[in-house]
């Protein structure tokens, strides 16, 4: 069993978020990056999943700031393969982009699962499981918060609005979107990372050129802007109920 | 009596038990008499599956797996308590508390929350998971200016090392604040790290993460040697354990004090800045790292008699004997889980015997201890009007020009 990991690096937001000159892209200058937190439970659930079948995980990033570290720390929990994807990827790219990057590397790979975050907070046109899976076609289950392998099909627990989960059979190979591994990511500890980078190797692949088509387009991005605030009702409770009367009536919903 | 000729392996027991010699006399261990008293001393001995009295004895019975399949070791909050009393000095929280916690990280059993604050020290250098860049945005409205050692770039007499909670947590921002109000007051030369300052990692290392520590203390210690200072004083003692006792261990050596040492150096010219706001009685919680690990006790109280007006008393656990206030060795980041094990806090029983002694005041002189007594004084009856105050806030409170 072979499972194949891609890992999206987005802004960490415990930095404050500005907008470069242009005035339609995130200043990437200031920003630091930080493993998608879906990703982060892709790999849990991987390494769950080798626990119990004896699998063998891939995990595989583009380029980008603090990429190694994120890599070795997935070689300390447990993935066997640590691949970099060399390429202009320091302004950030699209998914439709980053899918196609993934699909290159996960067709030399030719694993019988892919598991990938379900979203991302970057996501600006789409989430990257259902595009991968366009592109490989393969099937994509998406929401998936629990996977059990039985030969060459997956049961997936998919979970729904309302608290709702359904159990699917999947056949093999397939794309799913983790949104929860069933247990929360692991600790590793920084003695196991540091050993990690000491006895493993992080392989890099080259890409010729970045297809950057697929994205939006974006015209403006800015912060979310204030409306009009609220109108606080002066007086006592006979005259703010009355007053609170008077304007159901004006806005007819009395 | 025949002895075999053949090798055998050690087994784990063996071999945790021997790693526990390389703790500074941990070879001590050896003469352990099973009295218990770690165990009774300890302030969640109670409940632990295997106090460090039994654990101590499942060593001896090579059965030392028993301990790491338990969780309770999580609630030592490495007070030092046990160490204080074991009649044969063994050396209990840096040996064998802190080595079981190693185990059971590497083996990645640890509570969430504490995950959460060990990540949050990897990645942004301080367990709060705030931006490393604003680290010095506490002082921002200070006059006159704080020197920011990496902005100003020449030497300084003091290097004030302020600490992860001073600088993030914004009840004890006012502790930092009053710092340097009062350095500014005493005309030191003295400059911070802001920015560049990383934890100082002691706790983390003391919640099994030695690993952690050692990233830490090696950023700290890269900063340090960038630039001129005479002296670290710390606002943290468990900085100020760090920098005394541990960084050493690995080549970071400079001569470092608590400012509570610092300031008993300073009475003479603190007396003339003071002036009595009516009189108060005031009460003095020893911290863990400050009292039982260093030996600091009577410099605190120094410094708070020198306030006009004041009535000193001391609660019935005291000095050497002082309690914990549950944020030591991990404890600031297992509250949830501690309160689900004990369904008490530490905090409380300290508040409570601040309460029995008739203290307007509870004077602090660590930054975990504000935050979580003033908490306490919320939950405990009787407690509503105890006024929690570290002593650099109850010295600025009586400065002249206030």
């Amino acid at each position: 069993m072979k499972i194949a990991v891609p890992i999206n690096l987005v802004p960490d937001l415990v930095e404050e978020l500005t907008i470069d000159d242009s005035g339609t892209a995130l200043d990437m200058s200031w920003l630091r990056l930080t493993i998608n937190e879906f990703d982060d439970h892709a790999i849990e659930e991987a390494i769950l999943l080798k626990e119990e079948n004896d699998a063998e995980i891939t995990v595989f990033a583009s380029d980008q700031e603090g990429v190694d570290d994120m890599l070795f720390t997935a070689i300390a929990k447990g993935a066997d393969q640590a691949i970099k994807i060399m390429g202009d990827f320091e302004e950030g790219v699209n998914s439709h982009t980053l899918a196609r990057v993934f699909r290159d590397i996960i067709k030399e790979l030719n694993p019988d699962l892919v598991l990938t975050g379900v979203q991302a907070h970057n996501d600006q046109d789409g989430s990257i499981g259902p595009l991968l899976a366009g592109y490989l076609e393969m099937p994509y289950v998406g929401y998936v918060s629990g996977v059990d392998l039985q030969g060459g099909k997956a049961i997936v627990k998919k979970e729904y609005p309302g608290g709702l989960i359904a159990e699917m059979e999947v056949t093999l190979p397939a794309v799913l979107g983790i949104q929860a591994a069933e247990e929360p990511p692991r600790y590793v500890a920084i003695s196991k990372v540091r050993q990690a980078m000491k006895t493993s190797t992080i392989e890099e692949r080259d890409i010729s050129e970045l297809d950057i088509s697929g994205g939006p387009v974006i015209d403006r991005m800015f912060k979310p802007e204030v409306g009009e605030r609220a109108i606080m009702i002066e007086g006592d409770e006979e005259e703010v109920a009355a007053r609170l009367i008077e304007l159901f009536e004006e806005l007819g919903v009395l | 009596m025949a002895y075999t000729t053949v090798p055998k392996s050690s087994t784990f027991s063996e071999t945790f038990y021997s790693s526990l010699f390389d703790v500074t006399d941990g070879e001590r261990i050896r003469t352990c008499l099973q009295c218990a008293t770690c165990s009774g001393a300890c302030p969640y001995g109670y409940l632990m599956d295997y106090p460090p009295g039994k654990m101590i004895g499942l060593l001896r019975a090579n059965r030392f797996e028993q301990v790491l399949e338990t969780d309770t070791v999580w609630m030592c909050v490495s007070c030092y308590a046990c160490t204080e009393f074991c009649p044969k000095k063994i050396p209990l929280t840096p040996g064998l508390l802190t080595r079981a916690k190693e185990e059971l990280l590497l083996a990645g059993s640890i509570p969430n929350e504490l995950q959460d604050a060990l990540e949050n020290s990897q990645r942004y250098g301080n367990p709060l998971g705030e931006s490393p860049r604003k680290r010095a945005d506490w002082a921002e409205d200070i006059e006159p200016e704080i020197v920011i050692m990496r902005k100003t770039k020449r030497p300084v007499d003091v290097l004030w090392f302020v600490g992860d909670y001073p600088s993030y947590h914004p009840r004890v921002q006012n502790s930092a604040r009053a710092m340097a109000k009062i350095f500014q007051a005493l005309n030191v030369d003295f400059g911070i790290l802001g920015p560049e300052e990383n934890s100082d990692g002691d706790s983390q290392r003391l919640a099994g993460e030695s690993g952690l520590f050692e990233v830490l203390a090696e950023k700290n210690g890269k900063v340090f040697e960038k630039y001129q200072f005479n002296e670290i004083i710390t606002t943290d003692p468990h900085a100020y354990n760090a920098f005394k006792n541990e960084y050493p261990k690995l080549g970071i050596e400079y001569p470092v004090r608590h400012y509570t040492e610092f300031l008993a150096d300073h009475l003479d010219e603190l007396k003339t800045l003071l002036q009595e706001n009516g009189s108060t009685r005031i009460t003095y919680h020893d911290p863990c790292y400050l009292g039982r690990a260093n030996n600091v006790y009577d410099q605190p109280r120094a410094v708070i008699e020198t306030l006009p007006g004041v009535e000193f008393v001391e609660m019935s656990h005291t000095r050497s004997n002082s309690l914990c206030c549950g944020g030591g060795g991990g404890g600031m980041w297992l509250d949830g889980f501690q309160w689900e094990k004990a369904h008490a806090r530490l905090s409380e029983w300290r508040v409570r015997e601040a309460v029995k002694v008739g203290a307007d005041i509870l004077a602090v002189a660590c930054p975990y201890e504000a935050p979580r007594f003033e908490d306490a004084t919320k939950t405990v009856k009787g407690a509503e009007d105890l006024i929690v105050k570290d002593i650099t806030e109850l010295l600025v409170d009586a400065f002249v020009t206030n």
